[in-house]
């Protein structure tokens, strides 16, 4: 499978990246080394194999559902480029 | 005066208890060297050297109260990986501007726990994603060794390449650094240095920002096999924060140093006898399996059949988990925001200015995969070869293998800005090809250097182990390290 300049676009849109006519170009290539390098794997029969969920056999580890933390609000927002009264601050969204 | 930093941790560790130095004139060697070494090597992307003081000051305090910890005194580099409480923490991007944590990450605190001193955090390639340290924002590191009679810059390997050039020349005790794809194991061989990938879950991921969250560990690079086992004793834990840490007890390492290999069973690939291999690597591959015979083990000739196909898997496994990991820089929580029209052009011209091309790349390759009608293509597939690979592994471990050797890398370290490989994104991702199955299969992987080439560059050879065998590991590259002596790099800085 190859991509084009379209979906090149419109892969583009979904991962929130702007890219100019160029960048799309260049994009457009290089994937498509990289999908052609993948395509190796049609070669192998993985019929009746599982896809791997967990790389080492454990069960999921669960705890009690409590609050263990919080009361932090201050900390979350210390690092945010715009923020007001421990809000993080967007442009406008709703018109 | 001898000069400390000369000293690796094992010994610094020792001079620190019988008194003979203090962490303060430790620590301040280290200050200096970095001061007269980071213009040239760019290994460090921000210095804390109040903090390293205040910690030596502390960790004198524990020497003299009897109280030392496991590596107190000890001054360390961080990758700029690592979550550190109010301490640049970038991932070596743009997109991470000025952010300072308010957290601390689980292995970075284990270490402080330890008595740890922070020189500073370490370059990297940006998000982990590289193999030469060239995609960092902060440009490239250099390695401190070159070719003999050369005075061409050479790239130190990646992502860890701050790590393990910092660690060759000496401006840290040691080094922490992460592993998705080779990123601990090939640094370590392309600078005449040991790191250890370990098994999946043994180091906490908590607070270290994510790149590909199935197949990241967290490991050490240090100057020789000892100080990588007393570096990951206090690096490991169990971590009720990260949901696959796993529950068994952290062993002590250094304890497995100078045990008999006698008897062991080594395993050796065929699958990584790969077309085109350098003579100079197979002769390395073939001396390393000379020295474990000459010192007692049987070595055993394997197959591991699903190998060619770990770095194409591995290529659609992590990008697609990197794209939705990254999905959270967006210039709303923290880091780089650039103006846009409305909040959509905002993500979009802030993801463009903040992700480096590599990252790009990786976030565009992981989208495509992932996005829909081409899942079950893409994904599914990938993680279906992955429980093949690791089936390939489990096979030659239940016939009795205890541990597999193979080279570290395909080639030593090549130039800054090589060409072949700036054009060709396939070819700098080949520089995974022995360390990549690893990672797919959870296990853990040691890089020891064995050697070096016709031009005087480090060679590595890595041992593959059991998943939680770090020990057997530990053992056996301690083996190799006897018979092949260390190497240090000629100072040129």
């Amino acid at each position: 499978m190859s991509v084009d300049t379209a979906t090149v676009k419109r892969v583009a849109k979904l991962a929130r990246i702007a890219v100019t006519d160029d960048e799309a170009k260049n994009l457009e290539s290089e994937l498509n080394t990289i999908l052609g390098f993948v395509e190796q794997l049609d070669e192998v029969d993985v019929s009746d194999v599982e896809p791997m969920v967990s790389v080492v056999a454990m069960d999921m580890k669960k705890r009690i559902d409590e609050v263990t933390d919080g009361s932090k609000a201050a900390d979350i927002v210390a690092n945010a480029p715009a923020s007001d009264e421990n809000f993080f601050q967007v442009p406008k969204v709703v018109e | 005066m001898t000069d400390l930093t000369a000293l690796t941790i094992a010994e610094a560790r020792e001079k620190l208890r019988a008194k003979e130095i203090t962490a303060v004139e430790l620590t301040d060697a280290y200050i200096s060297a970095i001061d007269a070494a980071n213009g040239a090597l760019n290994a460090y992307v921000a210095l804390t050297p109040e903090k390293a003081r205040d910690m030596a000051k502390a960790s004198d305090a524990k020497y003299a109260s009897g109280n030392a910890g496991a590596l107190e005194g000890i001054p360390l580099g961080i990758k700029d990986l690592f979550g550190t409480y109010d301490v640049h923490t970038q991932a070596a991007s743009h997109i991470l501007d000025g952010f300072k944590p308010k957290y601390e990450s689980t292995v970075t605190q284990n270490l402080w726990d330890d008595g740890a001193v922070m020189l500073g955090k370490l370059n990297m390639d940006e998000f982990a994603m590289g193999s030469s340290n060239e995609t960092s924002y902060y440009g490239p590191v250099k390695n401190p060794w070159r070719a003999n009679g050369s005075d061409v810059d050479l790239v130190p390997g990646g992502s860890s390449g701050g790590s393990a050039s910092a660690v060759a020349a000496h401006i840290c005790a040691g080094a922490t650094a992460t592993d998705t794809g080779g990123s601990i194991r090939q640094p370590a061989a392309f600078t005449g240095t040991v790191g250890i990938k370990p098994t999946y879950g043994r180091c906490s991921r908590w607070g270290v920002a994510a790149f590909a969250s199935s197949l990241d560990q967290a490991g050490p690079i240090t100057r020789d096999v000892r100080d990588a086992a007393i570096m990951l004793k206090s690096m490991a834990s169990v971590d009720a924060k990260d949901t696959t840490s796993v529950d068994l007890p952290v062993p002590d390492y250094e304890a497995a140093l100078g045990g008999s290999v006698k008897g062991m069973k080594i395993g050796i690939p065929a699958e990584y006898r790969v077309d085109g291999l350098d003579p100079e690597i197979q002769a390395l591959w073939e001396q390393g399996i000379q020295w474990l015979k000459d010192a007692g083990a049987e070595i055993v000739n394997i197959s591991l059949p699903n190998t060619k196909y770990a770095l194409p898997a591995y290529y659609i496994v992590a990008p697609a988990e990197a794209s939705s990991n990254l999905a959270r820089y967006d210039g709303v929580k923290y880091g780089l925001r650039v103006p846009g029209k409305d909040i959509t052009d905002m993500y979009e011209q802030t993801r463009a200015a903040g992700f480096g091309a590599e990252v790009k790349r990786r976030i565009m390759i992981g989208t495509y995969v992932l996005s829909a009608g081409y899942y079950d293509a893409y994904y599914l597939k990938a993680q279906k070869v992955r429980t093949l690979i690791k089936r390939d592994f489990e096979n030659v471990f239940a016939d009795g293998v205890d541990a597999i050797l193979t080279p570290a890398t395909p080639s030593a370290a090549f130039g800054i800005g090589d060409k072949a490989m700036k054009a060709d994104p396939v070819k700098m991702y080949l520089n995974d090809v022995f360390t990549v199955t690893v990672n797919m299969a959870g296990l853990p992987g040691i890089a020891v250097p064995a050697g070096l080439s016709s031009t005087g560059l480090p060679l590595g050879l890595q041992l593959i182990g059991k998943p939680f065998d770090e020990e057997t590991l530990f053992k056996t590259a301690h083996v190799i390290e006897q018979a092949a002596g260390k190497f240090t790099a000629t100072k040129w800085w």
